[in-house]
C-alpha cells in the first residue's frame, strides 16, 4: 500500500519575531514510520502542534487522507485519528494512572470504534496500561499520577494516545526522560504498532534507536527542512552533519 | 438644518471627552492586568475610595485642593501596594482566589461607604477651575478640557515610563515573559505590587478629574468597574492601543445614541458592544489572549 | 525535641472503605449518619412550621434557594469556569417565568419548569462564545452580564422596565412553597455529586485541570463546558423561577449583586468542589444574615470580609474541615 495518509504543504509559522517553521512540506505514506530530528529549538514541537491543530499555521496546508484539516480544532483532528503525545507530559495529576485513560475513552471516537458494549472503561484502561508496561498486578496503575516517576508518565502519554485507537500517531520526544531500560522496553511496542500498520511520526533525540526503526528521517534546522530520506542517506548528508550531528556526537560518546 | 450644524461639532467634542473619560477609567485596570495578570476587581472600590478621601480631606481637615489630591493619589497607590502584599501574595496564581479576593475587597469598600452614610447629594468634588469656553460654537467647561489634557498626558507619561525608566522597563519585561524577566533579576512580586499600586493610583487620578462632573455615589463604584471591564473586553484587556480604540468606539457610540435616541440608551451600548465583540473575537479587538498558543 | 502534627484515618473509616462496611450496624451508621441527618432535618423542618414559626420557615426556604445558586456556582467551578454572576441565571429564570405568567397567564406548574429550562438555555447561549475564555476572562464577563441586562431592561422598558411585573399567580399552597425548594436542593445536591463522580465528571474535572490533554483525547471541551453551564443554569434558573411565584412579582432586583455574591460566599465558606460545602455554606450564611438584618448594608461588608478571610486564610472551607475531623484524628509525633 502506497497511499499518502498525511501531507503538509508549505507550512510556515512565526512567533512574533521568531521563525519557528519555514516552508516545510512533506508526505507520509500509510504505515510508514517517519523520524523527525533537529537541534533544540529547530521547530519540531511546533511542527507537531501545527499538524495537530494546537497552533494555527500562518501559511500552508495540512491534508489528511485527501481532505484539508488546516486550522481545525485539536479535538476534531484527534477525532479523525491523528493523536499526539506531549513533550512536556500532561497527565491529570490528581487522578490515578488508569483514570487518566478514562477521559479519552469517554470520547465519541472510542464509542464509535469500540461499539457500545466494550465493557467497563476502567478495565479497558488497565489493559491499555499493561500494553505500555505498567505492571498489571502491582499498585502502579492505581497510583496517583503525580506520584509516578517521569518515565511512567511518558508511557502514560503513549497509553493515552493508544486509548483512542489512532490512525496516525505523533510522538514528541517520547524517549527523553526515560531510562535506558524503559527505552528498551518501549521501543518494541512502537515497532509492533508500526508493523501492525499504524503510521507514526516520531520526533526524537535518541538517534540510535530512531535510526534503527525509522523508514525515513526528516531533519529540521532553524525551522527549515534540510534533509529528508532514508536513515542511511540522512546520516551521510553533509548539511545534516554540520547542523546537527557534529554537535551531537560529543554528547553521545 | 441649523440644528444639525451645531450638533456635529458638539458630537465630535463631547464624543472625544466621553472617550477620554472611558479611557481614563479603563487604563488603570488594564495596566495592572497587563503587567501582573491580576484582574483588580477592587478597582471600582479604589476609585470611589479616592473620591471620598479627597472629599474628607477637603471638608474635615480643610486641606488645600492640590495637597488633598496629592495625598489621595499617594494613599490610593499605597492601598493597592498593601493589597498585593497582604492579600494577593498569598493566593497568587490561583485565579479563583485572586478574583474572589479582589472582588470581595471592592464590594467591601463600596458597601462600607454606603453604610457610613455616604449616600446623599452633598458629596461633590470641586472643579479644578471654574468657567467655560466656546469651541466651534460648543460650550465646554474647563474641567472637561482638563480631563482631555490629563488623559493625553497620562498616555504619554505611560509610554515614556514604560520605555525609558527602570521600573517601567521591568513592568514590560514581566508583562512579556515573567520567567525570563525573573532570571534577569527583575523581582516579580515587587513588580506586581508596584503594578497594582500604579493601577490604583491611576484610578485615583481618574476619580479626581472625573468625579467633579457629577455627585459621588456608591453606584458609581460598580459602574466604573463595569466600564473598565467593558472597555477591556472590547479592546483587549492588556493592550493599551486596544483600550484607546475601544474607548473611542464606545465613547462616540454612546454620545451618538445619547443625542439621537435617549440618554438612557447609552448604557445599552456596552451590552451591545460586549455581545458583538464576544461573538466575533472573544479576546477583544486587540487582545493577545490566545487560548492555545502557549508552549506545549 | 520537635513535634509535628500527624493525621491518621480512624479505624472505622479504613474499615468502611471495603465491602465489609455493611457487616455491622456501627459501620453502616458511621457511613450513613452524615448523609441521612441533613436530609432528615431538611425534610422534617417544614413539618414543624408551628414550632419554628413562619419567619424561620421562610429563612429555610431562602437558604435552599441560595444553596441552589451556590451548587450551580460549584458545578461551573468544577469545569474551571469561575463565575461572578450567578444572578444571571437567577434573573433569567425569574424573568422568563414571570413573563410566561404575566403575558400568557400560564399557571405556575407550567411556568416554573418552562422558565427553568428556557432560562438555562438562554444563559448557555449567551455564555457560549465566552466558553473559550479561561479563568479571569470568564469571570469578568459573567460579572458584567447581569448588571448590563438589568440596565437593558431599565432603559428599553421591556418586561415591565423598572417596575417589573407584579400581580403574578401565587403558589398553590404553603406545603408546595416549603417542600419544592427543599426537594429541588436535595435533587441537585445528590445529582451533582453523583454526576461528578461518574466518568462524565472526570471529563469535566479534566477540563478544569488540563484542558489541552482533554482536547487531545478527542473530546470537544466546549460542548462539555456548555453542558455543564446548562446543568448549572437549570439549578440557578429554577431558583429564580420559584422566587418569582413566591414573591408574585419579578423586577430588576432579580439581577442584583446579592444573588451573585451570596452564593459565591456560601461556596467559598463551605468549601469549593464538594457540593456539600456550598450547601452548608448557604445554610450558615443566610440565617446569619437574617440575624444581621439590623445592621443593614453592613451585611455585605461582612460577606466581603468572610470571603477574603476564607480565600486567604481558610481555603479548605467548613465542609472539608468537618469531614477531616470526622474521618481522621490528629496526634503529635516527635521529629528529629
Ligand atoms: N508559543 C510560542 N511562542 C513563542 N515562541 C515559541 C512558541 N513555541 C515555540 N516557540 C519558539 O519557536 C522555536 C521552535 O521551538 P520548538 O518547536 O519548541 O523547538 P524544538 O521542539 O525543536 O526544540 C523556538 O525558538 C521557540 O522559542
Ligand atoms: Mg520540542
Amino acid at each position: 500500500m502506497d497511499k499518502t495518509i498525511l501531507a503538509a504543504e508549505n507550512l510556515c509559522k512565526n512567533f512574533g519575531g521568531v521563525t519557528a517553521i519555514v516552508e516545510v512540506s512533506f508526505e507520509l505514506k500509510e504505515g510508514e514510520l517517519l523520524g523527525v530530528i533537529g537541534p533544540n529549538g529547530s521547530g519540531k514541537t511546533t511542527l507537531v502542534n501545527l499538524l495537530t491543530g494546537f497552533v494555527k499555521p500562518d501559511l500552508g496546508r495540512v491534508i489528511y487522507r485527501g481532505s484539508e484539516i488546516t486550522g481545525k480544532a485539536p479535538y476534531r483532528i484527534a477525532e479523525l485519528g491523528i493523536v499526539r503525545t506531549f513533550q512536556m507530559v500532561k497527565p491529570f495529576y490528581q487522578l490515578p494512572a488508569f483514570k487518566n485513560l478514562v477521559i479519552p475513552l469517554y470520547s465519541p471516537r472510542v464509542k464509535k470504534l469500540r461499539g457500545g458494549g466494550y465493557g467497563d472503561r476502567d478495565d479497558v484502561a488497565i489493559d491499555l496500561l499493561e500494553d505500555v508496561g505498567f505492571e498489571r498486578d502491582s499498585f502502579v496503575p492505581y497510583k496517583i499520577a503525580s506520584s509516578l516517576p517521569h518515565g511512567y508518565l511518558k508511557r502514560l502519554e503513549l497509553a493515552r494516545c493508544l486509548a483512542l485507537r489512532p490512525d496516525l500517531l505523533i510522538l514528541d520526544e517520547l524517549f527523553s526522560g526515560m531510562s535506558m531500560s524503559e527505552v528498551a522496553s518501549t521501543l518494541p511496542i512502537i515497532e509492533r504498532l508500526n508493523s501492525e500498520g499504524l503510521s507514526i511520526i516520531m520526533v526524537e533525540h535518541r538517534l540510535k534507536e530512531l535510526f534503527r526503526i525509522a523508514n525515513r528521517v526528516m531533519v529540521l534546522n532553524f525551522g527549515a527542512k534540510i534533509a529528508d530520506g532514508s536513515p542511511r542517506d540522512v546520516m551521510e548528508n553533509d548539511a545534516v552533519k554540520a547542523a546537527y550531528l557534529g554537535s551531537e556526537e560529543e554528547e553521545d560518546a | 438644518m441649523d440644528c444639525r450644524k451645531i450638533m456635529l461639532p458638539s458630537i465630535i467634542i463631547y464624543g472625544l471627552i466621553n472617550s477620554v473619560i472611558l479611557a481614563l477609567i479603563a487604563m488603570g485596570f488594564s495596566l495592572t492586568f497587563g503587567i501582573s495578570g491580576v484582574a483588580n476587581f477592587a478597582y471600582g472600590g479604589f476609585y470611589l475610595f479616592s473620591g471620598f478621601l479627597v472629599w474628607m480631606l477637603l471638608n474635615y481637615l480643610k486641606f488645600p485642593l492640590i495637597l488633598a489630591i496629592m495625598v489621595t493619589i499617594g494613599v490610593t497607590g499605597l492601598l493597592g501596594f498593601v493589597t498585593y502584599w497582604v492579600i494577593l501574595l498569598r493566593v497568587r496564581g490561583i485565579a479563583l482566589s485572586e478574583v474572589i479576593a479582589t472582588f470581595a475587597l471592592g464590594v467591601g469598600i463600596l458597601e462600607l461607604f454606603r453604610w457610613m452614610g455616604f449616600v446623599t447629594y452633598e458629596f461633590t468634588l470641586p472643579y479644578l477651575k471654574k468657567g467655560m469656553i466656546l469651541i466651534a460654537g460648543v460650550p465646554v467647561d474647563y474641567q472637561r478640557l482638563f480631563i482631555i489634557g490629563i488623559g493625553l498626558g497620562l498616555v504619554l507619561f505611560l509610554y515614556f515610563f514604560t520605555h525609558y525608566t527602570r521600573i517601567g522597563l521591568s513592568f514590560r519585561g514581566i508583562a512579556q515573559n515573567e520567567r525570563t524577566a525573573i532570571s534577569l533579576g527583575i523581582k516579580s512580586d515587587r513588580t506586581a505590587a508596584l503594578s497594582l499600586a500604579f493601577g490604583s493610583a491611576m484610578a485615583a487620578v481618574a476619580a479626581i478629574v472625573i468625579l467633579p462632573l457629577g455627585i459621588i455615589s456608591i453606584n458609581t463604584g460598580y459602574e466604573v468597574l463595569l466600564i473598565a471591564v467593558a472597555v477591556g473586553i472590547v479592546g483587549g484587556l492588556e493592550s493599551v492601543p486596544g483600550i484607546l480604540v475601544a474607548s473611542l468606539i464606545l465613547g462616540y457610540a454612546q454620545v451618538i445614541t445619547g443625542t439621537y435616541f435617549k440618554p438612557e440608551w447609552m448604557m445599552v451600548v456596552y451590552l451591545a458592544a460586549i455581545v458583538l465583540v464576544l461573538g466575533i473575537r472573544p479576546s477583544g479587538l486587540f487582545g493577545k489572549f490566545k487560548e492555545l498558543e502557549e508552549r506545549v | 525535641m520537635k513535634y509535628r502534627k500527624e493525621r491518621l484515618d480512624r479505624g472505622i473509616k479504613a474499615r468502611c472503605e471495603d465491602i465489609f462496611a455493611l457487616s455491622s450496624y456501627r459501620e453502616i451508621l458511621y457511613l450513613a449518619f452524615p448523609r441521612v441527618l441533613p436530609v432528615a432535618v431538611l425534610l422534617i423542618l417544614p413539618l414543624l412550621k408551628d414550632v419554628v414559626g413562619l419567619y424561620w420557615e421562610k429563612v429555610l426556604m431562602i437558604s435552599c434557594i441560595i444553596a441552589l445558586l451556590a451548587l450551580s456556582w460549584d458545578l461551573m467551578a468544577s469545569v474551571g469556569l469561575i463565575s461572578l454572576g450567578q444572578a444571571l441565571f437567577f434573573g433569567a429564570g425569574a424573568y422568563i417565568t414571570g413573563f410566561l405568567n404575566h403575558a400568557f397567564k400560564l399557571p405556575p406548574i407550567l411556568t416554573i419548569p418552562l422558565g427553568t429550562l428556557a432560562g438555562a438555555l438562554f444563559c448557555t447561549l449567551l455564555l457560549s462564545p465566552v466558553l473559550r475564555l479561561r479563568g479571569v476572562y470568564f469571570a469578568i464577563v459573567t460579572l458584567t452580564l447581569p448588571l448590563l441586562l438589568a440596565r437593558f431592561i431599565e432603559t428599553t422598558k421591556i418586561l415591565g422596565g423598572t417596575e417589573g411585573m407584579s400581580g403574578l399567580s401565587p403558589l398553590p399552597d404553603i406545603w408546595i412553597e416549603m417542600y419544592v425548594p427543599v426537594l429541588a436542593l436535595l435533587l441537585c445536591l445528590f445529582g451533582f455529586r453523583r454526576l461528578i463522580n461518574e466518568d462524565y465528571g472526570l471529563v469535566l474535572q479534566g477540563i478544569r485541570d488540563n484542558d489541552r490533554a482533554v482536547m487531545s483525547g478527542a473530546i470537544n471541551i466546549y460542548w462539555f463546558k456548555a453542558q455543564a453551564v446548562f446543568l448549572a443554569g437549570l439549578a440557578g434558573s429554577f431558583a429564580g423561577a420559584f422566587m418569582t411565584h413566591y414573591n408574585q412579582v419579578v423586577g430588576m432586583a432579580a439581577f442584583a449583586m446579592d444573588y451573585s455574591i451570596l452564593p459565591l460566599t456560601a461556596a467559598v465558606l463551605g468549601g469549593v468542589g464538594s457540593f456539600a460545602g456550598p450547601t452548608i455554606g448557604a445554610f450558615i450564611l443566610v440565617p446569619l444574615s437574617e440575624m444581621l438584618r439590623a445592621v443593614g448594608t453592613l451585611r455585605v461588608v461582612f460577606y466581603s470580609a468572610i470571603l477574603i478571610i476564607c480565600v486567604v486564610g481558610l481555603p479548605e472551607g467548613v465542609f472539608h474541615y468537618i469531614r477531616r475531623k470526622y474521618h481522621q484524628f490528629e496526634r503529635m509525633v516527635e521529629v528529629g
